[in-house]
């Protein structure tokens, strides 16, 4: 039998800040963050609050084994090693399970912080559409959270609904997006973004002859309805930035934008990591806090 | 800060608020609450945050809307229609009730 193709898989990255000279890192703080989610893990390195490398990887079913490899990873041919790292901070659904870490702080306090140094202070709204939940934040000009919202009882409408239909569509996640708008019309949304109810009412559409295309854009749609219901119980104030996976999706995040009448901020960071840059930031702050008593 | 604890289903919403900036962390409504739903220490959201504050334990964030509804038959009923009675019923929840500063509300 021929291997399958993993549809779901993401891409993985990392990156290093070629503008930061580590030479005499002895006077610098050097902090980290680590977001170990329901489906990927990141790590991000900050030198006296800059962003000097990331990593962004799958979660597997180990924990802290995650968590360091994502750290690994991030200081991979860096000239760092995990000891030159003075204050680190575990965060996301894992972040008990960080080893290397200080202490944990909860992930919205931490994406709303990270989304304020990504897409800069004047973000008033942050959506992280992340793996297994999603979260609405409010903050102010300094990244605090004034009001937050997290639906994480149900999966539906998430990045783990969507890497289970590129599976079922036989499409990459990473080309599912542009697809959903490969057609002629505009289809009406699938009645439940429920991974399980969806997929079933998708296998009968496809059954039906409704072309693979179609399909992706009623799911698509469904998702960005689900996650418009729950932004309209905190209300979106401009500036509005999304983070997390599903950024990347532009069939959820454009029918979004279109429902809101609004656009979304961009980064040329990768969206899946304010998390673990929040973390980064609160460390750095951490230490000049006990530099200071 | 507006910390919102709870879910949204098929059946609707169910959140409790807990606004932070009027939580002075007493703890009043930690015993008033029949079945352990609330809970009072270091503020989760904020980490810079110096007093305890209240909110939803972790146990109990999943499942308000089953938890809750002993306490409030009536309330569940109307499905967040609001009446005269609803808002009467409303300030008397225990947990509601019990605190001074008011920073508890429920969505439903």
């Amino acid at each position: 039998m021929a291997e399958k193709k993993e549809y779901w898989r993401w891409l993985e990255t990392r990156w290093t800040n070629p503008d930061i000279d580590l030479d005499g890192k002895e006077g610098k703080i050097i902090t980290a963050g680590c977001d170990v989610g329901s489906v990927s893990s990141q790590a991000v390195v900050m030198v006296d609050g800059k962003l000097y490398a990331y990593s962004n990887m799958r979660t597997g079913s180990d924990s802290p084994d995650s968590a360091m490899r994502a750290m690994n990873w991030a200081l991979e041919d860096t000239g760092l090693a995990i000891d030159d790292v003075r204050y680190s901070i575990g965060t996301g659904y894992g972040r008990v399970n960080v080893p290397f870490a200080q202490r944990t702080i909860t992930e919205i306090a931490c994406h709303a912080r990270g989304a304020n140094f990504m897409y800069g202070p004047t973000v008033k709204t942050v959506l992280d559409m992340g793996g297994q939940d999603c979260k609405a934040i409010h903050c102010d000009e300094r990244g605090k959270v004034l009001t937050f919202l997290m639906n994480d009882k149900c999966a539906a409408g998430t990045g783990r609904g969507m890497e289970v239909f590129a599976d079922l569509m036989g499409v990459s996640i990473n080309e599912i997006g542009e697809l959903s708008f490969d057609i002629d019309e505009e289809p009406p949304p699938v009645t439940s973004t429920c991974v399980i109810f969806a997929k079933s009412e998708a296998t009968g559409m496809l059954k039906k002859g409704v072309p693979k295309n179609k399909v992706i854009a009623a799911y698509c749609s469904a998702m960005a309805h689900r996650i418009y219901t729950l932004l309209e119980r905190i209300g979106v104030e401009k500036d509005f930035a999304i983070t997390g996976g599903i950024a990347k999706n532009v069939g959820v995040t454009r029918r979004l934008f279109a429902e809101l009448g609004l656009e979304s901020l961009t980064s040329k960071y990768d969206t899946q990591i304010a998390g673990a840059i929040g973390a980064a930031l609160f460390a750095k702050a951490l230490v000049e806090r006990e530099a200071k008593k | 800060m507006r910390a919102n604890y709870g879910y949204k289903d098929g059946s609707g919403e169910y959140f409790i608020t807990i606004d932070t900036d009027k939580c002075n962390g007493c703890g009043d409504c930690v015993p008033a609450c029949p079945y352990g739903v609330l809970g009072v220490g270091e503020d989760p959201y904020d980490p810079f945050h110096e007093e305890p504050v209240a909110f939803v334990t972790e146990a109990q964030r999943k499942k308000i809307r089953y938890t809750c509804a002993s306490c409030k038959p009536y309330l569940t009923s109307l499905a967040g229609v609001q009446t005269e009675v609803s808002l009467r019923e409303m300030k008397n929840l225990p947990c509601v009730a019990a605190c001074k500063p008011g920073a508890i509300t429920h969505s439903w």
